[in-house]
């Protein structure tokens, strides 16, 4: 770290300016995704879907359907090969139910809207990334120094993990709405009660394990914040469809989100498997803090409340997993305990930086 | 399909015909399926709603051990343990910090003792959290044991033959092809085993399996973490842990008596103390000087001179906060900093009688420093009678200057230094045999040098400048040279290359264990009644993994050329053949 450096005040307004600006094209990319839900509400397609939803032969056939492959032959040249249909059945115990069409609902308008959405939202993720460069080419370090700059950072991650997902083809345009609406809030309250003056850390804050343990940090809490908003959501669209298989009739605004969102099953599964994916890394984060710890504090684990806290998230990940291989277990139950695991992330990100005291305490709150 | 998995569940959202409906469909599923879907995991059985079995104390000893080694145990001491952790979290822990648990003990009397009994104050060495992770361990222990012998005996097995319906599986395909039976399997069998599935072939099809290595990682993680458990407990035993205050210039050697506080495990001996010896050369601090975090600290490097062993070649080194100083095992780490001013002390006829630094303690950011002075021996009055002196000293670096207001110190660096003494005479109290304070002044047994006005005799110095003591008691000089001193911890933890090998391996075998898919392959050929072979393609892995159709589909396009498509006859019989269980499943009527 360089002491010579002084705080470059010209690159923190610019920092500034940017994350202001990325607050305005996140609105209208939050405007935009609202403009997709309504206008997918009248949408014929999304009605048909309920009527499938609720109909007794979905059956669920993803992955079938003939593709057609091309082969090398053996002998030179190519032939096109038929792929073949391969049937596929949901696991025992689901119901094999379609995904719904999405928020556009089928809807012309409403997906011109929607990709307009994306649109802003890649827009407002380069602003805001280039809000956090700035922060830290002001600051030059990391920019993870104290609150403020922690939440300008999660927020871009968490839009990263989503773009990243969409990058890959991933079908995940559902969570574009309450992503970006989380991003405002988030925003909106660093800028307002976190808002920290750019300044240089303090001695036991330099070690390249803060790049390591804080970068994995942030990265897994975006990654558990995708996660959560599948599970939340799958709560929602299981309560649903159980309502519907009793022959129940859910309520019209309730039916009009619900039929568009992606079946129980296949949230249930996308929440578990990005869960799944990150505890590896959440584990790494929790042992970088403790090697680092060791360097710092000259004890690996000394119960502060931020590892407590820590240690607590990771146990009740552990138990999430353990609870999806449990019977009488799993489904609900075991989204729950997804939630609780992910409000222990979020208590250790917020509260005890607020309301706790311990080594962890930053400069500014 | 793993036991786990197919195992029952009570849907409690549904009404009691459909889920009893489900139920029935799925058993039968089950049924199908055989051994097959047996062992894909090692994960226990959950039977557990039957009671003790046999009659009398084994019985009853079997039956605890099979609950408490059960996942659903295992879950439950898990959120437990979780639970457990939170309140050490929130109230102030002896192990952290003592002085903020007399804090809260002074704040809250009614509520304390409760809290004692309760073992709150030490949360994570109290009898009931212990309780919690000794039974999860066992728990633990005795779920990996068993998971270890059956894993070894899946790996010295060859996977389940095809089971007689492959329709029933979650992923299926099928065509027909003109090469005939045993030259497809052949086919099929060498593909796969390229692909490094365990391959064999049972009768009419070929089964295979792959992915074995995420039952590996999952056996090392649960193994790693009782390594880590272990590498914790060694470390708390053995551990030492010791204070020392070093003035710039002064030295240290790693024996019990130089320490200024001690800590240690309770197996710790004190020649576990690795001999060695290091001197303070230097100390530099720098601060931020603008901005709204101004005086925070930049950067603390300490410079020492070391030399391992009794006698070792001196060496270099500068020490900073995240920079320990590692010998023989032993970590010195850097834990704060101060001023230690130079003061000469002189008697009435001007022997010195006391020069040194003496440090000082910080009371705030800047560094604004209290502590005490004293001259022991050597001194003795006007009248020549022996006697002690004690001087109350409060320094601040940087003084804000008379008519400021304020004594406290503006800044952290050595910008505007003074020092203030109070001047004091009599017994220093050494020899009462209640354990001394350096950093304070015992005045009860003490009498104040007056001023003029009949108050304690007390001046603020700049560096130079001279208290004198009245009536030729002699004088007090407050030295330029001020130095700093800097204090270090010097710890020595055994079981950190273990616990580091645990977290390692932990990390390992969880990314095998969530990872890797295990998964089979079942491939039947058979003629057909039109005396066209019939390929079935099925394919079974746990209900999260969504590879295994692509996966499927994949191996049946390598599979095509060996085995070309014949053209099919009128209708498509095998296709509407397989939508149907789909179907037969959908008990949402
Ligand atoms: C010390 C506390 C424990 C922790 C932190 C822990 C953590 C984990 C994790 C992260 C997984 C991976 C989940 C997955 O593969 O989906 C797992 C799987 C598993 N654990 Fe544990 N575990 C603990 C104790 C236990 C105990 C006491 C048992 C025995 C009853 C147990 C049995 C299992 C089994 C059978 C699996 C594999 C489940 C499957 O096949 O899906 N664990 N555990």
């Amino acid at each position: 770290m360089n002491l010579a450096a002084t705080t470059n005040e010209n690159l923190a307004h610019t920092s500034n300016y940017l994350i202001y600006s990325a607050m305005a094209v996140y609105l209208l990319a939050f405007f935009a995704h609202m403009a997709e839900w309504i206008l997918g509400s009248r949408s014929k397609v999304a009605r048909t879907a309920a009527a499938l939803t609720a109909g007794p032969d979905a059956a669920a056939e993803t992955g079938s359907g003939t593709v057609k492959v091309q082969v090398a032959k053996k002998g030179g040249g190519t032939a096109v090969l038929e792929r073949p249909k391969v049937v596929t059945r949901s696991a025992t115990g689901n119901r094999d139910v379609p995904d719904g069409p999405g928020a556009a609902g089928g809807d012309v308008k409403g997906d011109l809207y929607g990709r307009i959405a994306v649109s802003f939202t890649v827009l407002a993720f380069l602003v805001e990334f280039g809000g956090v460069l700035t922060r830290a080419l002001s600051v030059q370090r990391a920019p993870w120094g104290n609150m403020y700059e922690f939440n300008i950072t999660f927020s871009t991650m968490a839009v990263a993990v989503y773009l990243g997902l969409l990058a890959m083809k991933k079908d995940v345009r559902w969570l574009g709405l309450p992503l970006v609406t989380s991003v405002l809030l988030d925003l909106g309250l660093a800028v307002t009660v976190l808002y920290t003056a750019s300044d240089q850390l303090v001695p036991a804050l330099h070690s390249y394990w803060l790049w390591i343990h804080v970068s994995t940090a942030i990265f897994c809490g975006a990654v558990f914040y995708v996660g959560g908003v599948a599970t939340l959501l799958y709560l929602f669209r299981d309560k649903y469809e159980a309502k519907l298989a009793s022959g129940g009739q859910p309520g019209r605004f309730a039916t009009s989100v619900m039929e568009r969102l992606p079946s129980a099953a296949s949230l249930d599964k996308f929440g578990y498997r990005v869960n799944a994916a990150v505890f590896p890394l959440w584990t790494f984060t929790i042992i970088a803090g403790s090697i680092w710890a060791g360097d710092a504090w000259g004890r690996y684990w000394g119960w502060d409340p931020k590892e407590v806290w820590s240690f607590i998230t990771w146990v009740a990940y552990a138990c999430y997993l353990h609870a999806r291989a449990t019977a009488g277990w799993k489904g609900r139950k075991a989204a729950t305990l997804a939630l609780i695991a992910f409000g222990c992330w979020l208590f250790n990100y917020y509260g005890v930086n607020i309301f706790v005291t311990g080594k962890h305490s930053y400069a500014g709150v | 399909m793993s036991r786990t998995e197919a195992a029952p569940e009570r849907a409690s959202e549904q009404d009691t015909d459909t889920s009893e409906a489900e139920d029935r469909a799925k058993r039968s599923a089950e049924h199908d399926l055989g051994e097959a879907g047996a062992q894909l995991s090692t994960a226990p059985s959950e039977e557990l709603s039957n009671g003790p079995v046999g009659i009398g104390v084994i019985g009853w000893i079997r039956w605890l051990w099979r609950q408490l080694t059960s996942m659903r145990i295992a879950l439950l001491l898990l959120l437990l343990l979780s639970l457990g952790s939170i309140p050490g979290s929130l109230i102030p822990q002896t192990r952290v910090d003592e002085l903020k648990v007399a804090d809260f003990e002074k704040r809250h009397s009614t509520i304390s003792p409760i809290y004692e009994k309760l073992g709150l104050f030490h949360v994570y060495s109290s009898v009931w959290f212990s309780a919690i992770y000794i039974l999860l361990f066992v728990s633990l222990i005795g779920c990996i044991v068993p998971r270890t012998w059956q894993f070894i005996g899946q790996l010295r097995g060859r996977p389940p033959g095809a089971p007689r319906m492959l329709t029933r599986l979650p992923a299926y395909t099928t065509w027909r092809t003109e090469a005939d039976p045993e030259q497809v399997r052949e086919a099929a069998a060498a593909m796969l085993k390229k692909r490094r599935f365990r391959t064999h072939v049972v009768g009419d099809a070929v089964a295979a399996e792959k992915g074995y290595l995420r039952e590996a990682g999952n056996l090392i993680f649960h193994v790693s973490l009782i390594l880590i458990l272990v590498a914790f407990a060694v470390g708390q035993l053995f551990k030492s842990e010791g204070g020392k205050l070093i003035v710039q210039g002064d030295g240290f050697s790693n024996t019990l008596t130089q320490y200024d506080d001690f800590k240690s495990g309770s197996l710790f001996k004190s020649d576990d103390l690795a001999p060695f010896s290091f001197t303070l050369d230097r100390f530099d601090a720098t601060y931020e000087r603008n901005g709204p975090n101004r005086g925070t600290a930049r950067e603390f490097v300490a410079h020492v001179t070391y030399s391992e062993g009794a006698d070792g070649k001196p060496k270099k080194k500068a020490i900073e906060v995240n920079k320990p100083l590692i010998v023989d095992g032993s970590k010195v780490y850097l834990l704060a900093h101060g001023y230690a001013p130079t003061v000469t002390v002189k008697d009435g006829r001007g022997k010195v009688v006391f020069h040194g630094s003496v440090p000082l303690l910080p009371i705030d950011n800047n560094i604004s420093s209290s502590g005490a002075i004293k001259v022991y021996d050597g001194y003795t009055d006007a009248k020549g009678k022996w006697d002690q002196l004690g001087f109350a000293a409060f320094f601040v670096p940087t003084y804000g200057g008379k008519g400021n207001g304020t004594m406290f110190s503006q800044f952290p660096a050595l910008d505007f230094p003074v020092l203030n003494v109070g001047a004091y005479h009599g017994s220093l109290g050494v020899n009462s045999g209640l354990p001394q304070n350096v950093y304070q002044l015992d005045t009860d047994k003490m009498k104040p040098f007056k001023d003029p006005d009949g108050k304690v005799l007390k001046k603020t110095l700049l560096p130079g400048e001279s208290l004198d003591l009245p009536d030729g008691a002699g004088s007090i000089t407050f030295d330029k040279d001020i130095k700093q001193w800097a204090s270090f911890q010097i710890s020595q933890q055994p079981g950190n290359e273990l616990a580091l090998t645990g977290a390692i391996l932990a990390i390992a075998g969880l990314a095998g264990s969530l990872f890797i898919q295990r998964r089979r392959i079942w491939v039947r050929a058979v003629t057909g009644k039109d005396g066209v072979t019939v390929v079935e393609m099925a394919g079974l892995g746990r209900s999260e993994s969504a590879r295994l159709p692509e996966e499927l589909a994949d191996l049946a396009v390598t599979l095509i050329p060996e085995a070309p498509t014949a053209p099919d006859p009128a209708a498509e019989p095998a296709e509407d053949k397989a939508a149907v269980p789909a179907t037969s499943e959908g008990a949402e009527k």
